[in-house]
């Protein structure tokens, strides 16, 4: 038991998650289900590929705020292009034109932060509005509820399908294999590519990285064109699974968002980010979403909480190294 | 002298809210200018107008202050709530006084609370007030349910509707503002101190500076400046609402950005700030009477501040 490194976030997360789902299951017996279960993990899908995105971004030494706008575009896009052009389109095509629609969109952020050095908060903040509000208005805003064949087979398309002993059904869309690879590609990028370290380099310190021949800006370039592409995608088949495309889903999720992923442990500052942090920070920020009402606090609580946990779990961290450079200098 | 209007950044402001100005009275000559539509404006715009103040402020220190909005709407539930209970029809000044107090006071304790957070505990200003504008954004919600705490004593609606001498009570308190934050950063030590944090925090540190107490008192003077917008918007919809106003955080940022606050602390004028205002006003304002939806007007505020910060790179790149 010695090698628990309390000081992880890592750690300390899961910890919240284990207390939390004790909690849970003191007060109700049934939160201990497989159909909690799946309903976890049909919850932390979208979440999850919009998370590894923004760790990506995160680890970086940036901050992505435009994501979710881009993810609404890419998907309600491809919606009506299916609708009005291509009904029959086979998913995984449509899968590819929203990926596609992602990466050009994530594109525009990567030039003006990468090639003309503009602040990354302020850039995201504004697309995020340019994307929205040219959605909105040159796009559409009617929601479509009845989608293309393609995208409907998508979503009933299923892992796992089940009755409980007490008679509910559960399902695991194969959806969830998307987070999957999502991840697996995600980490075999940041820890076996030079690309993937050169991202960890740029983000501890982008001066020492180009002086040992980084491509900064060609770095920072790929790292918000694989954001915006993992965000189209996140987007189709978040329309896919709610079997409704409506331009107005999505934009609000991002502090959700970012919140899980700095809980996991990523640094605002760059340089620092797990994936398995990152993914029970989903696990966390989800199962607070959906289930506080069942260890008793009001659901109109929720925001307190995710507040309460992003300033808990990164001021600790934040704190620790404050008093640590102090006993230094 | 056209050469050095251009050069510096509120003077190219000026010449850019001029522009549009002018373009909107010329694109719609008549409703425009009309006086109806000048006093809408005046009364529009100081809510988000103080907000931007609010954020200017956190920037100049390198920081930033996502809490605003979050802070506004508590102040203003905080103060809503307390008049619901124990003012009625008739109640005299007193009541309403002591609202305005609550609510101001509530403005500085979240604002002392990012400050604790960002000074003594070394959050980065993003985290620390993304997550304390969640807090403040959910104990409203929690107060109310999540439903607009309406019945307010018709007194209160003089602060967002009525006039001083014939100028509309918001423009009044947003001049006062401006006037005396820009007294306050260009004359006083605080104001000097803020912007010498800003420009190199580990200089001011090594210049014996007490940066803990700087910082402290800039989101406590953030958190004040955004309980007097919340109010302003309270009474100007007769009601307190967790969610009021939540497209006005980028706005607030953009019009700091847009007057020239450089976001990385150091540089930026109330001047330019006041500027940046009038031009979304009036650009926002002419859209409306050309009949441009929100959703337009979203994108062209976005594409407006990108293109602010690339002609700012642009300029400055030229400087060094």
């Amino acid at each position: 038991m010695k090698s628990i490194d309390w000081k992880r976030n890592e750690v300390l997360v899961f910890a919240v998650i284990v207390a939390f789902c004790v909690l849970a299951a003191i007060s109700d017996p049934n939160f201990l289900s497989i159909p909690t279960l799946t309903d976890l993990m049909r919850n932390s899908i979208v979440l999850g590929i919009f998370a590894v995105g923004a760790m990506v971004v995160l680890v970086s030494g940036g901050i992505d705020v435009s994501f979710t706008a881009v993810a609404a575009f890419a998907m309600y896009a491809t919606t009506v292009l299916l609708r009005d052009m291509a009904p029959d389109m086979p998913w995984p095509l449509a899968f590819a034109i929203a990926t596609l629609i992602g990466a050009v969109l994530g594109a525009i952020n990567g030039v003006l932060i990468a090639f003309c050095g503009l602040p990354t908060l302020i850039v995201t903040l504004g697309t995020l509005s340019v994307f929205r509000g040219f959605l909105l208005t040159f796009v559409g805003t009617l929601q479509i509820s009845n989608l293309p064949p393609g995208m409907r087979d998508f979503s009933r398309w299923m892992m796992i399908r089940g009755t409980n002993s007490d008679g509910s059904f559960y399902s695991l869309p194969w959806a969830f294999a998307a987070l999957v690879i999502i991840v697996v590609a995600t980490w075999f990028i940041l820890n076996r590519t030079m690309l993937g370290r050169a991202v960890y380099a740029i983000g501890g310190a982008p001066e020492s990285a180009r002086r040992i021949g980084i491509n900064v800006q060609k770095t920072q370039f790929f790292i918000y064109v694989f954001v915006g592409a993992l965000a189209g995608l996140a987007g189709i088949i978040h329309a896919s699974m709610a079997r409704i495309s409506n331009p107005f889903d999505l934009v609000g999720l991002e502090l959700a968002v970012i919140a899980a992923v700095v809980l996991g442990g990523a640094r605002l500052t760059g340089g620092v980010g797990t994936l398995t942090g990152t993914l029970l920070g989903v696990a966390l920020i989800v199962l607070v979403r959906n289930s506080l009402i069942v260890i008793g606090i009001p659901s109109t609580w929720q925001s307190v909480a995710i507040g309460i946990l992003i300033l808990v779990g990164t001021g600790l961290p934040a704190w620790q190294a404050k008093r640590a450079e102090a006993r230094e200098t | 002298m056209m050469n050095r209007i251009l050069h510096s950044t509120e003077g190219r402001l000026a010449v850019i809210t001029l522009a549009v100005f002018v373009t909107m009275s010329m694109l719609v000559p008549d409703r425009f200018l009309s006086s109806a539509n000048l006093t809408s404006m005046a009364f529009q715009f100081p809510e988000f107008a103080i907000l931007a103040l609010a954020v200017a402020v956190a920037m100049l220190t390198g920081g930033i202050d996502l809490s605003v909005v979050g802070a506004a709407n508590l102040s203003a539930v905080v103060a809503a709530l307390f008049m619901g209970h124990f003012a009625g029809e008739g109640t005299g000044t007193g009541i309403l006084l002591v609202a305005v107090a609550l609510s101001l006071c509530v403005g500085l304790v979240t604002g002392l609370l990012n400050g604790v957070l960002v000074a003594t505990f070394g959050l980065p200003p993003i985290l620390a007030t993304l997550g304390t504008g969640l807090i403040y954004t959910g104990l409203a919600i929690a107060m109310t349910g999540g439903s607009a705490v309406m019945g307010l004593p018709p007194a209160v609606a003089w602060v967002g509707n009525g006039t001083l001498v014939g100028i509309p009570v918001p423009l009044v308190i947003f001049a006062v503002l401006a006037a005396a934050l820009g007294w306050i950063l260009k004359r006083t030590a605080f104001g000097l101190k803020t912007r010498m944090f800003g420009a190199n925090p580990l200089a001011a540190r090594y210049a014996a500076m007490d940066t803990d107490r700087v910082l402290l008192k800039v989101y406590a003077l953030c958190g004040v400046l955004s309980a007097i917008a919340g109010m302003i918007v309270m009474s100007r919809a007769n009601s307190a609402k967790a969610d009021y106003g939540s497209s006005y955080l980028l706005l607030a940022v953009l019009i700091a950005v847009l007057g020239g606050v450089n976001p990385y602390g150091g540089y930026g004028r109330i001047v330019g700030v006041v500027l940046a205002v009038l031009s979304m006003q009036f650009l926002s304002s002419g859209l409306n009477l050309l009949q441009v939806t929100n959703f337009a007007r979203e994108m062209i505020w976005g594409v407006l501040l990108i293109a602010v910060m690339l002609i700012n790179l642009v300029t400055f790149k030229g400087k060094t």
